[in-house]
C-alpha cells in the first residue's frame, strides 16, 4: 500500500459529484503512484535478467528507388534499444548509409540505404546485424524498381483501382432494372446471394489480415488491431446507423447505405494489398487478374441494390452508393503502392471484413423481416450457397 | 551518416572496430616466445602464462561477441619454441565454464589437455618437450566442442626445427576462424584474425622482392573448409610445415578444420594485392584483405 494518503471510505456514501469522481479515479492515482515508486526505486534486480535483452527488429519494408539503390525501413518492436551495426546483402556486408543515430529506440523506426547493385526480377535477402551479433531479414522475392508518386504511377494506381473496384460496382447497379422485374422470392433468392457472396468476402479478408499480421512488428499486436477492425468496424457504423434512423428512408434503404459503406471500407482494404503487392513485385498484373476482379468484384454491385429492388431510387443515390462502394480502391492501391505499411493494411483488411459482417447482419434481418421462407428456405439457402460458389469461381482468377 | 565512401568498394562493412584492446595489424607479426632459462642438460626450458577469460570482443565494427578468450584475445598468443626445448604452461582458468588447452604435436596423455578438466578459479601446468618441428595448434577441448572452439579458446603455435636455418623473412600469422553471432550454427563474420575486412582496411604493407613467410591456421567452426587464395603472384606452401622438401608452388589452398601449414610468397610487382577465402561467401563476409606493395628497397 502506497503510504501516501488515507482513504475516508465512510463519508463518501452519499456524497456529490466529486466524490464519486474520487471514487473512479482513486484506483488510477495508486497505480500511477506504484509505477513511480517502480521506476524510482527499480525493483528491478529481479526483472533486469542478466541475459542480454531480446532485441526484435522489424523490416518493414525494402524499396527499390533506382539501380544500385535498396532502401530499408525498420521498426524496434522490442523492449529495448537496438543498434544497427552493420548491412549484408544476399550474404555479403555492404556499406550503408543512416540518418541520424544508428540507435534505435522502443516502437522508433529508422531508415537506411545500401548501394547495392541489385538484379531486377532476382530475389533479395537484406540482413541487419545489432550490436549484440543478433540478425533480422527481409527477403523480397522479386526485386523490382519501386513506384514514385509520378504521373506513370499515379496512372497505374488510378487505372488499377478503377478495373478492380469502381468499374465492377457499377457494372453491378446496372442490375437494379433487372432485379426490379424478377418476381419476390427471386429478388429474395438474390438477397440471400448477396449474403453468401459478402461471407466469402469478409472470410477472406479475415484471414488476410490474419495471415498478413504476421508482418507487423510485434510491439504493434497485429492480432490486436485485426480484433479491433473486426469488432470495432460493425459497432461503428451500427451507432452511425442508429443515429441516421429518425428522418432517414426506408429499412431497405438504409441497408443498401450500409452495404456500399461497408464493401467501400472492404475495397479500401483490398486496394491496399493490391497496391502493396504490386509495388513489391509480387503480382505481375495480367490481363487474368484484371478480368478476374471485374467479375469478383461484379457481384459487390448486385449486393448493394438487391435490397432496392421494390424502392423507388434517384439515379444520383445509385451514383452516390457506386462511389461509396468503389472509389476507395484506388485511395487503397495508392496509399499501398506508394507507402506500404503493414499496420495500416492489417487495420484496414480487418476493418474491411468487420464491415461485411455488419452488412451480412443487416442483410439477414431484412430477410427475415420481409414476407418469405427467411434465410433458410430452400431457394434462399441455395441462394447463399450460389454465393460462396460464385465468389469461389471468380476467385480461381485473382489468386496471388 | 555511417558508413559512406571510405571504401573503393560499396561491398564491406561500415566503419572500424575499437583497436585498443585488440588489433588484428599487430597480432599479425606478435609472437609469444614466453620467459626462458637453461636446463641442467643444456635444454632451453620455456615457461608460458596463459589465462581463459570471458570477454566481449568486437568482431565487425560495432558486432560484438560474447568471446571465451586466452589470454583476452581471439586468437590467443602465438606461442613460439624451438624444437626440443622443454615447455611450460600455467594455465589458469578465470572464465565462467570449465577449459582446457589441447596442444597439438607429440606429447605424453596426460599433458593432452582432454581428461584434466580446469574448473573456473583452478589452475594446471602443461609440460612437455616441444616436438616436432612445424605449425602446430592449441585449443580448448572441453565439452560441447563446437561451442569451446567457436567461441574463440584457440591460438597458434609454431614449433621452429632445431637443426636447419630458416631463410630471412617477414613473418606473419593468419588464423582463419568465423563468429556466429546469432548463435545459429551459421557464421555471420568470417576472418583471419577475427576481424571482417581489417587488413582491407588496413592493407598490410610488403616490399618488391621481400621473402614473406605465413603461418596459416584453419579454425573456422561449422564449415567443413576454408581456403586462402593470394593474388598476382604464386606461393610455396608446406602441409602442416613439416617436412622441408615436399611443398606445392600454388596460389590456392584448401584447409580442413584445424589444418595448418606455412606459405612463402615473394611479390615481383608492386600494387594492391587482394588475399581471400575462394569461398566467395567467406570473402563477402569479411574474410578478405589487402597486401600493399611497395616499390622501395
Amino acid at each position: 500500500m502506497s503510504p501516501s494518503e488515507p482513504t475516508p471510505p465512510a463519508r463518501t456514501a452519499t456524497g456529490g459529484r466529486s466524490s464519486l469522481w474520487l471514487k473512479g479515479v482513486f484506483p488510477l492515482l495508486l497505480l500511477g503512484g506504484l509505477l513511480g515508486l517502480f521506476l524510482t526505486f527499480g525493483p528491478a534486480g529481479v526483472f533486469r535478467a542478466s541475459f542480454p535483452p531480446i532485441e526484435e527488429l522489424t523490416l518493414e519494408r525494402v524499396d527499390f528507388p533506382a539501380p544500385g539503390r535498396v532502401r530499408v525501413r525498420m521498426v524496434n518492436g522490442g523492449p529495448e534499444p537496438v543498434t544497427v551495426s552493420q548491412v549484408t546483402v544476399d550474404d555479403a556486408y555492404w556499406s550503408f548509409t543512416m540518418d541520424g543515430d544508428p540507435t534505435i529506440g522502443r516502437l522508433g523506426d529508422a531508415e537506411l540505404e545500401v548501394p547495392y547493385p541489385w538484379v531486377s526480377g532476382e530475389p533479395v535477402k537484406i540482413s541487419v546485424i545489432t550490436s549484440t551479433g543478433l540478425t533480422f531479414t527481409r527477403e523480397v522475392a522479386v526485386a523490382t524498381e519501386s513506384p514514385r508518386a509520378d504521373r506513370r504511377y499515379l496512372t497505374t494506381f488510378v487505372l488499377l483501382g478503377l478495373y478492380v473496384g469502381v468499374v465492377p460496382v457499377f457494372l453491378g447497379l446496372l442490375w437494379l432494372p433487372f432485379l426490379r422485374e424478377v418476381p419476390r422470392h427471386w429478388t429474395d433468392f438474390l438477397l440471400s446471394l448477396t449474403i453468401g457472396l459478402l461471407v466469402f468476402l469478409g472470410v477472406d479478408a479475415l484471414t488476410e489480415a490474419v495471415e498478413m499480421s504476421g508482418d507487423v512488428a510485434s510491439a504493434f499486436q497485429g492480432i490486436g488491431l485485426v480484433t479491433m477492425g473486426v469488432v470495432g468496424a460493425p459497432m461503428v457504423i451500427q451507432g452511425l446507423g442508429r443515429l441516421r434512423k429518425r428522418g432517414a428512408g426506408t429499412e431497405a434503404r438504409r441497408a443498401a447505405g450500409l452495404i456500399a459503406l461497408g464493401i467501400g471500407l472492404h475495397n479500401l482494404g483490398e486496394g491496399l494489398a493490391i497496391g502493396s503487392a504490386y509495388a513489391i513485385g509480387e503480382i505481375a498484373l495480367g490481363s487474368t487478374l484484371v478480368i478476374g476482379f471485374l467479375l469478383h468484384n461484379t457481384t459487390e454491385g448486385i449486393g448493394i441494390v438487391a435490397p432496392l429492388a421494390s424502392e423507388p431510387v434517384r439515379p444520383g443515390t445509385l451514383v452516390a452508393l457506386g462511389a461509396l462502394a468503389g472509389l476507395p480502391t484506388i485511395a487503397g492501391t495508392m496509399i499501398g503502392g506508394l507507402s506500404y505499411s503493414p499496420v495500416a493494411t492489417v487495420l484496414f483488411l480487418a476493418i474491411g471484413a468487420g464491415a461485411v459482417i455488419q452488412v451480412v447482419w443487416v442483410l439477414a434481418r431484412l430477410l427475415s423481416q420481409r414476407q418469405g421462407s427467411g434465410l433458410t428456405g430452400p431457394l434462399n439457402a441455395a441462394g447463399l450457397v450460389a454465393g460462396l460458389v460464385l465468389m469461389y469461381a471468380t476467385g480461381l482468377w485473382v489468386a496471388f | 551518416m555511417r558508413g559512406g565512401r571510405e571504401h573503393i568498394h560499396a561491398m564491406g562493412t561500415s566503419g572500424d572496430v575499437d583497436t585498443s584492446l585488440y588489433d588484428p595489424s599487430v597480432h599479425l607479426e606478435s609472437f609469444d616466445r614466453g620467459s626462458t632459462s637453461p636446463l641442467p642438460d643444456g635444454r632451453t626450458l620455456r615457461e608460458y602464462e596463459i589465462t581463459a577469460v570471458d570477454r566481449s570482443i568486437e568482431v565487425a565494427p560495432g558486432v560484438h561477441f560474447d568471446a571465451w578468450t586466452y589470454n583476452g584475445t581471439v586468437p590467443g598468443p602465438t606461442l613460439r619454441c624451438t624444437e626440443g626445448d622443454r615447455l611450460r604452461v600455467n594455465f589458469t582458468n578465470a572464465g565462467s565454464h570449465p577449459h582446457t588447452i589441447h596442444f597439438h604435436g607429440i606429447h605424453p596423455g596426460d599433458m593432452d589437455g582432454v581428461f584434466e578438466i580446469v574448473d573456473p578459479g583452478d589452475t594446471f601446468r602443461y609440460e612437455f618437450d616441444a616436438l616436432p618441428a612445424g605449425v602446430q595448434l592449441y585449443h580448448c577441448h572441453a565439452a560441447p566442442l563446437k561451442r569451446h572452439l567457436h567461441k574463440g579458446l584457440y591460438g597458434g603455435f609454431i614449433i621452429d626445427p632445431r637443426d636447419r636455418i630458416l631463410e630471412p623473412a617477414r613473418e606473419l600469422v593468419m588464423m582463419m576462424n568465423g563468429f556466429d553471432t546469432n548463435y545459429d550454427g551459421e557464421n555471420e563474420v568470417y576472418a583471419v584474425n577475427s576481424v571482417a575486412f581489417h587488413y582491407q582496411r588496413h592493407p598490410i604493407q610488403l616490399r618488391v622482392g621481400e621473402l614473406v613467410r605465413i603461418y596459416l591456421f584453419n579454425m573456422t567452426e561449422f564449415d567443413l573448409l576454408n581456403s586462402i587464395h593470394v593474388h598476382g603472384t604464386l606461393f610455396k606452401y608446406w602441409r602442416t610445415g613439416t617436412r622441408p622438401d615436399h611443398y606445392d608452388y600454388t596460389d590456392t589452398v584448401l584447409l580442413c578444420q584445424g589444418e595448418r601449414g606455412v606459405m612463402e610468397i615473394r611479390f615481383e610487382h608492386p600494387g594492391l594485392f587482394m588475399f581471400h577465402a575462394h569461398q566467395s561467401e567467406f570473402a563477402e563476409l569479411g574474410w578478405m584483405g589487402m597486401f600493399e606493395v611497395r616499390d622501395e628497397s
